[in-house]
């Protein structure tokens, strides 16, 4: 903390960013006691989206709640319906065929591409640069027109069954992929250039944000948060699932801790999951998306469940109980953003306000999955 | 003073760089779409609300008021009634409303059915002054397309 925040003779004075403030993203609220520029103390406060998606799990059967689990996270919505399908065939002891393995995998990591291009576009429009968001949309609205051409929908793909698919993908969708891939690996460049190795981009995030290891174990945070501050832990790799072994990828990890290692991190991971598409796209097998015989009713066994995927913000992690009915008991959500939010009033005090909004973007906020 | 000519260089160099990469994509093909003068025509599988269709020799709905699709419908906006008719051997469809203003387009109600006899529409310049103008009555739709 800065000499001047400590000193208690100094006034202070109540700021609240949001509800309604283009740099949070949604309806987060920060209560900040500030003295002068400087952030003396930062509280968010949740809430003003709640919906009570939890309780809608336990009023809903097994397959009316799919719908909700994209309402979670609108930009990563596929990971959060892989998540949702991945327990409750856990529960039910489903095999999934391998096809439709590689499919889900396919279309994930494409919506995780889509989910960190528009994180780089708005990041970089907090920092004031209003262009790299249009150019990242532009190769976003690919990402979804594909998407779109198999799941019906462009956000709320709502795409997974119990079991396996919707839909089977066509040759347009493998072909549309891969020139998508080689369109991207153009653009890489371009955003380094433009962004990356900008003067001012660096200035505003080499060595501010310091998030430490220690500090992100302690408040749960997970996903390209906490690999940009040296832990190496990523789903996909610690607890793996679905067909990730199978693929070659490597999980970046900066272990500068600033938000430029969050930022470099996120843009790793979109040349990462390029690499995971093309070799699930090569190996992709043949064969039925649905396993022939998936109950119509769904009663899963008496238990507790609980299974994570890695989503685009970080560990999703779905826990359900089940008393052998058609609804669950009780579900819970645990959301990445949630935990990482949670660290910003440690993280943020002493920090210029500027600073801290460059800290809050980076860490990739997206609300309604905070309050769920 | 060293330093000083190092970052004036440098921010001019990220100046010139961005710079170059703003010019080279302003000469290229515009990629946005000049909406509302032209709009998108929805891929195939586009989930719009929902549209009864009809048996293709009489026009008349394919449904048979199993209701199936108000049962798997996770809102609750869709409410349907039927009579028998004397001698008939299937229920007929009377009344389909959707209320479209709870629908999540979620395709519950389409993936349920068994005889056919729903699907998406690819409309999606929806909008409107009343919440009473989302409340749809499909049949009557169905109806008025058949002639």
């Amino acid at each position: 903390m800065s000499d001047l925040a400590r000193s208690q003779n100094q006034e202070t004075f109540v700021l609240n960013l949001g509800p309604q403030h283009p740099a949070t993203h949604g309806v987060l609220r920060v209560k900040l006691t500030m003295d002068g520029e400087y952030i003396v103390e930062a509280e968010p406060v949740l809430g003003y989206i709640h919906r009570m998606h939890e309780k809608m799990g336990e009023n809903r059967t097994w397959a009316q709640f799919m719908p909700n689990t994209a309402r979670l996270d609108y930009l990563g919505a596929l990971s959060y319906n892989h998540g949702y399908v991945k327990v409750v065939e856990q529960a039910m002891g489903i095999e999934v065929p391998e096809r439709a393995e590689y499919i889900r995998v396919i279309t994930v990591e494409l919506n995780r591409i889509a989910s960190h291009l528009l994180w780089f576009g708005a990041f970089v429009l907090d920092l004031g640069g209003f262009t790299p968001l249009l150019y990242a949309f532009d190769d976003r609205e690919h990402i979804l027109d594909l998407l779109e051409s198999v799941t019906g929908a462009r956000l709320t793909f709502c795409y997974f069954r119990f079991g396996g698919l919707y839909n089977d993908i066509d040759d347009d969708f493998v072909t549309g992929s891969r020139a998508f891939i080689k369109r991207l690996r153009k653009r890489m460049p371009d955003y380094h250039n433009l962004v990356t190795k900008n003067i001012i981009l660096i200035t505003r995030l080499k060595d501010i944000g310091i998030l430490p290891g220690e500090m992100c174990r302690k408040y749960g945070a997970t996903g390209p948060v906490l690999r940009g501050s040296g832990v190496d832990y990523d789903v996909r790799k610690n607890e793996p699932y679905s067909v990730y072994p199978e693929l070659d990828f490597d999980v970046p990890v900066y272990s500068e801790c600033d938000s430029m290692a969050r930022y470099m991190v996120r843009m790793d991971e979109m040349e990462q999951s390029m690499r995971i598409i093309e070799q699930a796209l090569d190996k992709l097998p043949a064969g039925p998306i649905m396993p022939e015989k998936v109950p119509k009713i769904l009663k899963p066994e008496p238990g507790d469940y609980y299974s994570a995927v890695e989503a685009p913000r970080g560990t999703f992690g779905i826990r359900v109980v089940s008393d052998g009915t058609n609804k669950a008991y009780r579900l819970k959500l645990r959301s990445p953003t949630f935990s990482n939010l949670s660290l910003f009033g440690e993280a943020s005090q002493g920090m210029l306000l500027a600073d801290a909004l460059a800290l809050m973007g980076s860490l990739d906020l997206v609300i309604p999955e905070i309050d769920r | 003073m060293g330093e000083y000519f190092k970052e004036l260089f440098g921010g001019t160099k990220s100046l010139v760089v961005g710079l170059g990469i703003t010019i080279k994509h302003m000469v290229k093909p515009v990629v946005t779409l000049q909406y509302p003068h032209e709009s998108l025509k929805m891929s195939a599988r586009f989930r719009g609300h929902i549209e009864l269709l009809g048996d293709e020799e009489t026009g008349a709905s394919k449904c048979v008021v199993c209701g199936m699709c108000q049962r798997a419908c996770p809102s609750g906006c869709i409410a349907l009634a039927g009579e028998k008719p004397e001698g008939a051997k299937k229920k007929v469809l009377t009344s389909y409303v959707l209320d479209f203003t709870k629908c999540s387009l979620c395709g519950q109600c389409v993936e349920s059915c068994k005889f056919g006899a729903i699907t998406f529409s690819k409309e999606y310049n929806l909008a409107g002054p009343r919440k009473e103008a989302y409340i749809f009555d499909l049949k009557k739709r169905l109806e008025e397309r058949s002639g």
